[in-house]
């Protein structure tokens, strides 16, 4: 397992981009979108979060910052996981693209952006990927109905 | 001739220029040619090697393959949002036929999260017993993936080799659990039931004939001229790309690099285990076919071991937040009663909070991220699905190869449809 | 509606003992050829893959039936088998695969997926392929046993042998 102090490190380092608590035994950091791609950096030149491994969303409804943009690392080298957290309003869901630092953030954010509408300021690819050109709507937010069907092909019954 | 209509938008549902009636679901980014004369072909989704559903939209100059793009979400079933409508109980079943081939990993790493957010710890029998399980199902993929691939190479007897060993594992399983293929096995707190009489004596039986059948499968094929031909030197991908793209499990590990979940953040009882991490070369294809072979000998190694340090005791904890009361107490008293409608119509009401649970797959790191605001029904229920961002990377590995590498490449990278789209 | 239903001959000629049962005869005889050469395309989608795997491999074998060799072109197959859901993305793929196919076809919805959508009753699954073409078997399961595929088989062979064969015209 990692040294403890390699947790306090990086909790010390990641306090200014935002509060920070272990959840878990994982280190959380609750940070704003525009310090996103900071705390991003930070992780990966300084202590080797090699592999970003996902990037969802979760809907709060009642909120007024209504979505929480949840973002996971994984360092090979120390072993350890960070997730870092950030509050987008409906109106403005915008969040900063991880494409430049990471490949894999391409087909990520993709998938974020079909299923909530999250956007990502400079990726230029938003193109469905889960779901299908004319799909009109986000269906993870909690007001798009669960069995709402979009039909491609027109049924026969 | 009907056209759907988008219920939402009032428009006609159909995405293709006017006047065709079938419409496209996608839009490619292959919209112009990069080089004079080269070709755009359309690989899928309906096709013999992609194994399910995906499709590859690949630009093509003479045999060699310039760019492709990936198209996965043709078995996007909605899992997210079935799970934000049934308990944590009911969506056992849904988390099975994430990666079907091994469902029982899916099950114990669902299950696993929802542990450590109530804070529960499992009893030492069900620990082995899940990790014993844990490698059966990986020994399941695997088998499934390497006989896939032989078949599409055109080594059907592999094939047949392979099934026919995979066959028996799945019987012997559905003697434990009820079904051959997904069987929602894992409960929250422990499992469905103990392993019944002779069980470990078969499993005993099965793995002497696996050893039997995988080596007539390694006589076949490891030296074999044409297999090396064909799989040597294709599908390269560097430990830095690999890692940049989000590659995790037997790729990345054929890259070079020994990163495995299980001996680096170990989980159930693998620390207590005594395996080794095979890796590869030169992160080719046939890395990645041998990999995935000594994973399998290593699985069977866990497995004798596991065998002999199951320790007796039950299988549930004696937890009544989520462990359903016994049958004879549940008619007798009123308050195992009530437990019993309570676990039944609300689910085991879990306490507020996240986690990010991941454990080792057979094709990467699945994670489970799951979001609880106390109460039965859970608020997100998210997979980080190994296969969906390999999807993403693989282009790395089919570019500047050619055409018929495609198939050979794309089944070693053992993409699993319902784990990709979820 | 897409697709043709299976052919019903409607009486214009004159009905004579003779040439009923020489239709007879050949509808038989075709049937029995048809039903015992089944060029499967198996439409792979889901899980159901692992039981269809398992079925055309050694230990339930479809060869003895005649159904093992599958055809990867719609032209050149005859039986569809839809193996695992389809999605509201993948149905056009679907219709696009069964227009494709000649006469005479049949189509096999393996699995409940196929059949009528499963568990999965949400926005991004087609309730059934029904909905879109028009089905001759269906055999439950999540997955079905192999031994409910032979079942469900062996009940299509039994459909196409009682059936009628129209080779030269729509009498005949």
């Amino acid at each position: 397992m990692h040294a403890p102090s390699m947790i306090d490190r990086l909790q010390a380092e990641l306090a200014t981009f935002g509060a920070v608590v272990v959840s878990h035994g994982t280190v959380v950091c609750h940070t704003e979108p525009p310090q996103l791609l900071g705390a991003v950096t930070l992780l990966q030149s300084q202590f080797a979060f090699d592999v970003f491994l996902d990037v969802t969303a979760v809907d709060w409804p009642n909120d007024a910052l209504r979505f929480e943009v949840v973002h996971h690392f994984y360092s090979t080298t120390n072993k350890i996981r960070v997730r870092l957290k950030s509050r987008v309003p409906e109106a403005a869901p915008i969040v900063p693209t991880l494409r430049p630092l990471y490949g894999s953030a391409a087909y990520m954010e993709r998938e974020c952006h079909d299923m909530y509408g999250i956007q990502f300021d400079g990726n230029d690819d938003l193109r469905a990927i889960l779901l299908y050109e004319g799909f009109v709507g986000h269906p993870l937010r909690k007001d798009y109905p669960k069995q709402l069907e979009q039909p491609l092909v027109p049924y026969r019954f | 001739m009907g056209i759907a209509i988008n219920p939402l938008s009032g428009l006609p549902s159909s995405a293709s220029a006017p006047g065709s009636k079938i419409p496209n679901p996608i839009r490619t980014s292959l919209t112009d040619h990069e080089r004079e004369g080269s070709v755009i072909v359309n690989i899928g989704p309906s096709h013999p090697a992609t194994h399910g559903t995906v499709q590859i939209v690949a630009e093509l100059d003479g045999e060699r393959v310039l760019r492709t793009d990936v198209h996965c979400g043709y078995l996007h079933r909605g899992f997210e949002k079935e799970c934000e409508d049934h308990t944590w109980h009911n969506l056992i079943p849904y988390v099975d036929r994430l990666n079907y081939c091994s469902a029982l990993i899916n099950d114990f790493a669902y299950c696993d999260a929802v542990e450590q957010l109530m804070g529960i710890e499992i009893t030492p029998r069900t620990r082995y017993l899940r990790t014993l399980l844990s490698e059966y199902s990986r020994l399941c993929d695997h088998l499934t993936c390497v006989a896939a691939s032989m078949m599409e190479l055109g080594a059907m007897t592999a094939f047949l080799y392979m099934v026919m060993v995979r066959d028996y594992m799945y019987e012997h399983l559905a003697a434990l659990t009820g079904a051959r293929v997904t069987y929602s096995y894992g409960r929250i707190g422990g499992l469905a039931d103990d392993l019944p009489l002779g069980w470990l004596t078969r499993l005993e039986e099965i793995l002497r004939q696996y050893e039997d059948f995988i080596g007539r499968v390694h006589g076949l094929i490891d030296r074999n001229r044409i297999f090396i031909d064909r799989m040597r030197g294709v599908g390269v991908i560097s430990t830095a790309d690999a890692l940049n793209w989000g590659f995790t499990g037997p790729i990345l590990r054929s890259t070079g690099l020994p990163i495995d979940l299980r001996k680096d953040t170990p989980y159930l009882a693998y620390s207590e285990l005594d395996f080794q991490v095979p890796v590869g070369i030169n992160g080719d294809n046939y890395d990645r076919y041998y990999v995935r072979m000594r994973e399998m000998d290593e699985s069977v190694h866990m497995m004798r071991q596991l065998m002999d340090m199951l320790p007796a005791g039950p299988i549930n904890v004696d937890d009544r937040r989520c462990i359903f009361p016994p049958k004879t107490l549940v008619y007798n008293e009123i308050e195992s009663l009530i437990n019993h409608f309570k676990l039944v119509m609300e689910g085991p009401s879990v306490p507020p909070g996240d986690i990010y649970v991941a454990h080792e797959a057979p094709n990467g790191e699945l994670g489970f991220y799951i979001v609880s605001v106390g109460g039965g029904v859970p608020h997100k229920v998210h997979v980080r699905s190994p296969s969906f961002v390999h999807m993403g990377g693989v282009h790395k590995m089919l570019n500047g190869y050619q055409l018929a590498d495609v198939i050979t490449t794309f089944g070693s990278v053992n993409m699993i449809g319902g784990e990709c789209d979820r | 509606m897409y697709g043709k239903p299976l052919p019903v001959v409607p009486v214009t000629h004159e009905k004579t003992g003779a040439f009923e049962y020489i239709t007879t005869r050949k509808d038989e005889l075709v049937g029995w050829a048809r039903k015992f050469s089944l060029f499967p395309y198996p439409f792979v989608t889901a899980c159901c893959a692992m039981e269809f795997m398992a079925v055309s491999a050694s230990a339930y074998d479809t060869d003895r039936f005649g159904a093992a060799l599958p055809r990867f072109s719609p032209r050149q197959a005859d039986l569809l088998m839809i193996v695992g859901t389809v999605t509201q993305k993948q149905a056009p793929i679907l219709l696009k695969v069964y227009e494709q196919m000649c006469e005479p076809k049949w189509v096999m919805a393996f699995g409940v997926c196929a059949t009528s959508g499963g568990f999965y009753q949400n926005y991004a699954s087609l309730p059934g392929i029904d909905k879109i073409i028009p089905v001759d078997i269906y055999i439950p399961g999540c997955p079905p046993r192999p031994e409910m595929v032979i079942d469900g088989i062996m009940k299509l062979q039994e459909t196409i042998a009682n059936g009628r064969h129209l080779i030269v015209n729509d009498t005949f």
